[in-house]
C-alpha cells in the first residue's frame, strides 16, 4: 500500500484533503499503464472479495468498478436490489451484514438515498466506496473528471470550471464543486433556476443565471444530464426550451477558451443538454473520462484494500 | 398525609416568589408557604440547596400507546416524565388508531390512572383520522377528558377547515394547537434547507414554509377571535410573525423545544438520524432568535415534543428514518443552560415549564399558591451527570444528547401530594 492514505472509506470528497486527492490521482496515473498491457491484469488483490451493492440503475459506474476489480484480480459479487431479498423487505443493514458474513472486504454502493454509504460504513468492518448516493455525492466520478482535466491541463489549480444543468439533483455536480474547489479552481454553475439552488454557494460554487456568464473563458465545460426520473414535479416547461436556453452547442462552447475541455458524466441526452454537433468536436473528452474511470477505481481499490503494489 | 419541604428556594412566578421558604403539602393541596413552618406529624424533606417549583407541565409529548408500544408505553413515558421533573404531560393524538374519538381518550386516561405517576392531558385530533377533512366531536372528546385539540404531525391543509375548528372549539373552551408546516414546500424534505440540504444532498425543508403556516394560523385566530397555540417553533421568521401578531392583540401563544435552542442543523451533517426531527434543526441565526424569543416572552412555553422511536426506525438510511427525539429527561438541564448563560432567570424558566403551559391548557397547577394542587418539582441546579442509555427511563433512546455532560437534574417529583419520583 502506498504510504499516506489513511482513510478507511471513500464516502465523499468533503472528507478528503487536497493531498489525498492528489495521492489518488497519482496512483491512478501509475496504474493506467496496466490497462494498456497485452494482458491487462495484475494479481495484487487476489483473494479479496468486493461486493457491488447497486440499488439504482448504472452502466458505466458498475462495469467500470467491475473492470477495475478484475484488473487487480479481486473477486466480485454483483448484487442488484431487484431479484434480491430486498424485494422481500430485507433492510439495507441486514443485507450488508449478511454479505459481510460471506467474506466481503469492500462494498461499492450506489443508493437512491443520500448518506446510505455513510450509514453502512458505520456498521460494517469492511471498506466502503460510494458509487453515488441520492443527490449527495459521486466521488469516483469527480475523481475521474479531475484525472482527465489534470492529464490535459497539467494542473487542477487556477482553472475555471463551468457546470451546466440540473445542479440541485446532481451528485456529480456536488462532488465536482467540492473537488475542484479543494484543488484550487473556480467552479461556476448555471442552469434553470428551479434546479440551481442558492445553497450551491455554501459549497463554494458561483451561481450564474445566464449560462453565457458561466461559459466565458472557461477551461472546462461540463454538461449534466437532465435527470427526468429524479424530479417530483416538472421543473422546466419543455425539453425544447431547455435545449435552447441551457443546452451546450458549438456557438455557446466558443465562449469558453479555445483549448477548453468538453465533458459529460453520461449517459447523454443528445439534443437536450448537448447539441449533436458536439459529438465529434475536438475538445470532447467524454470517452477519455470513461477510460480514466477504470484507473481511478483501481487506485481506490488498491489504496483501501492494501495489497503490495 | 402531610409533607413539609424544608428550606428550598421557592421559585413561583405566579406569586412573584423567589426565596428560601418552607412548603407544606397536605391532602393533595398546597397548605402553606412560609419561613420555618412548624408542623406536627409531617414528613420533612430537607430541600436546602434545591429549587422548589410548581410542577412542570410538558404540553407536547408522544406516549405512543395505543399502537406503537415497542417505542413507548403510557407507563414508560410517564416514568420518563416524572424522572425529568414533569408532573403532567399533554399527549399528542397521533397514536394508532389516532385519538379522534372519546373511546381512545378514555383508554389513555384509564391507563394513565393505572400507572398513577404524572397527570395526563390527552390532546385529541382536530379532524377525523387526522385527515384534515371533517371535525371530530369536540364536545364528546372534552367530556371524555380531552384538554386540547391538534392534528400534530399532520398540519390541517385547508385554511377553511382550521377556521371551522377554531370557531367550533370556542363552544367547548378547548385550546387548538397547530403544527405549522406548509406541506407542499416541505414534501420529501429531510433537513433544513440551506447548509444542511446543500451539504448532505437531501431535500430541504425551508424555514419560510413554517412562517407561511404560522401566518395563516394567526390570521385565522384574528378572524375567529379564538386562541391558537403554535407548536415547536423553529424559525426566526416564524417568531417575527408571532411577535407582530401578539403586538396586534391576536390571541396566539407558542412553544419551542430544547433541541431548537440547543442544536443547529450542523448536528445532522454526519447523517446522524438521531438529529432528524420535524421541524428540522435550523441555522444558528434561528437558534439565537429562539433564545431571545424565550427571554422576551414571544415564545411562552418550553415543551419537549418527546418522540420515542426504536432502533428499527432510527438505525437505517437517513431518508427512511423517522422524525423525532426524546426529550422528557433532558428538557430541564438543557433549559438550565440558558439560565447559566444569562438568557433568562429561574423565574422565567418556571414560567416556561409550568405557569404558562398550565394557563394555555387551562389545567390546574402552574402555581404553589395555597389551595392549589400539590404538584411540585424539586431540582438540583448544580448536579452534573452524563446522559447514557442506561439512565434513560424512556423505552426508546433516540436522543442526540447521549454522551453529553449535563448540569441540573430533577430530584423529587410530587403529584397531588404524593412522591412519584425521588433521587433524594
Amino acid at each position: 500500500m502506498e504510504a499516506g492514505f489513511s482513510h478507511r472509506h471513500l464516502l465523499d470528497l468533503a472528507s478528503l484533503s487536497a493531498e489525498d486527492i492528489d495521492h489518488i490521482l497519482r496512483t491512478a496515473q501509475n496504474l493506467k499503464e496496466i490497462l494498456s498491457r497485452p494482458i491487462p491484469k495484475v494479481p495484487t488483490l487476489r483473494g479479496k472479495l468486493i461486493t457491488h451493492l447497486f440499488f439504482e440503475a448504472s452502466t458505466r459506474t458498475r462495469l467500470s468498478f467491475e473492470k477495475a476489480a478484475k484488473a487487480l484480480s479481486a473477486d466480485v459479487f454483483n448484487f442488484t436490489a431487484r431479484m434480491s431479498s430486498v424485494e422481500k423487505g430485507e433492510t439495507l443493514l441486514d443485507t450488508v451484514l449478511n454479505l459481510e458474513a460471506m467474506g466481503t472486504h469492500l462494498f461499492v454502493i450506489r443508493h437512491p438515498m443520500a448518506g446510505a454509504p455513510h450509514f453502512i460504513a458505520r456498521h460494517t468492518k469492511a471498506r466502503v466506496i460510494n458509487a453515488g448516493d441520492g443527490f449527495h455525492a459521486h466521488p469516483t466520478q469527480a475523481l475521474l473528471d479531475m484525472l482527465t482535466v489534470k492529464e490535459k491541463k497539467g494542473t487542477l489549480s487556477g482553472l475555471k470550471v463551468a457546470i451546466i444543468g440540473d445542479i440541485r439533483h446532481s451528485r456529480v455536480a456536488h462532488s465536482n464543486i467540492v473537488g475542484f474547489r479543494k484543488m484550487g479552481s473556480e467552479v461556476y454553475v448555471s442552469g434553470p433556476a428551479t434546479m440551481l439552488p442558492p445553497e450551491a454557494e455554501a459549497l463554494g460554487a458561483r451561481v450564474c443565471y445566464r449560462v453565457e456568464e458561466a461559459l466565458e473563458e472557461a477551461d472546462v465545460v461540463m454538461a449534466l444530464r437532465v435527470q427526468k426520473e429524479r424530479h417530483g414535479r416538472k421543473l422546466f416547461p419543455s425539453l425544447r426550451e431547455y435545449a435552447q436556453a441551457f443546452g451546450i452547442n458549438a456557438k455557446r462552447l466558443s465562449l469558453a477558451k479555445d483549448d477548453c475541455l468538453l465533458m459529460h458524466p453520461g449517459p447523454i441526452n443528445w439534443g437536450v443538454e448537448l447539441s449533436p454537433e458536439l459529438q465529434h468536436h475536438p475538445q470532447n473528452v467524454i470517452l477519455e473520462q470513461v477510460t480514466n474511470g477504470v484507473a481511478v477505481r483501481m487506485a481506490l481499490l488498491l489504496l483501501l484494500l492494501g495489497g503490495a503494489s | 398525609m402531610k409533607l413539609l419541604l424544608r428550606g428550598g428556594r421557592i421559585v413561583d412566578p405566579s406569586q412573584g416568589l423567589d426565596q428560601e421558604l418552607d412548603l407544606l403539602l397536605e391532602d393533595g393541596r398546597v397548605q402553606a408557604l412560609g419561613e420555618k413552618l412548624e408542623v406536627q406529624g409531617a414528613k420533612v424533606i430537607n430541600c436546602q440547596g434545591l429549587v422548589v417549583a410548581p410542577g412542570f407541565i410538558d404540553m407536547h409529548v408522544h406516549l405512543r400507546e395505543p399502537g406503537e408500544e415497542w417505542k413507548e408505553t403510557i407507563e414508560t413515558g410517564l416514568e420518563a416524565a416524572v424522572a425529568g421533573g414533569f408532573t403532567a404531560v399533554a399527549c399528542m393524538p397521533n397514536t394508532k388508531p389516532p385519538n379522534d374519538n372519546a373511546e381512545i381518550t378514555r383508554f389513555i386516561l384509564e391507563r394513565a390512572n393505572q400507572v398513577g405517576l404524572a397527570r395526563v392531558y390527552p390532546v385529541a385530533c382536530i379532524t377525523k383520522g387526522q385527515k384534515g377533512e371533517e371535525l371530530t366531536e369536540f364536545g364528546d372528546l372534552k367530556a371524555a377528558g380531552a384538554r386540547a385539540l391538534s392534528d400534530d404531525g399532520r398540519p390541517v391543509p385547508e385554511a377553511v377547515v382550521m377556521r371551522l375548528a377554531l370557531e367550533y372549539a370556542k363552544n367547548f373552551d378547548l385550546p387548538v394547537i397547530s403544527h405549522a408546516e406548509e406541506l407542499s414546500l416541505s414534501e420529501g424534505g429531510q433537513v433544513n434547507e440551506g447548509l444542511a440540504s446543500a451539504t448532505l444532498g437531501l431535500k430541504g425543508i425551508p424555514s419560510q414554509g413554517e412562517a407561511i403556516a404560522i401566518f395563516r394560523e394567526v390570521m385565522l385566530a384574528h378572524l375567529t377571535q379564538s386562541p391558537i397555540h403554535i407548536a415547536h417553533v423553529s424559525t426566526k421568521l416564524g417568531i417575527e410573525i408571532i411577535r407582530s401578531a401578539k403586538a396586534r392583540g391576536i390571541k396566539v401563544t407558542a412553544e419551542t423545544a430544547p433541541h431548537y435552542f440547543t442544536l443547529t442543523e450542523t448536528a445532522t451533517l454526519g447523517y446522524d438520524t438521531r438529529a432528524k426531527v420535524n421541524p428540522p434543526l435550523r441555522s444558528e441565526e434561528d437558534r439565537q432568535a429562539i433564545e431571545e424569543a424565550l427571554a422576551e416572552g414571544v415564545i411562552d412555553v418550553i415543551a419537549t415534543d418527546h418522540a420515542p422511536h426504536s432502533e428499527l426506525e432510527k438505525v437505517c438510511e437517513f431518508e427512511r428514518a423517522a422524525c423525532g427525539l426524546i426529550g422528557l429527561e433532558t428538557a430541564l438541564p438543557l433549559s438550565l443552560r440558558l439560565v447559566e448563560r444569562g438568557t433568562f432567570d429561574l423565574s422565567r424558566l418556571v414560567s416556561l415549564l409550568s405557569t404558562n403551559p398550565a394557563r394555555i391548557l387551562k389545567v390546574p397547577g402552574g402555581t404553589l399558591r395555597p389551595g392549589s394542587p400539590a404538584d411540585v418539582t424539586v431540582f438540583d441546579p448544580e448536579e452534573r451527570w452524563v446522559l447514557t442509555p442506561e439512565v434513560l427511563r424512556s423505552k426508546s433512546k433516540n436522543t442526540p444528547f447521549l454522551g453529553w455532560e449535563l448540569k441540573g437534574r430533577a430530584v423529587l417529583t410530587i403529584v397531588s401530594g404524593r412522591v412519584v419520583f425521588t433521587r433524594l
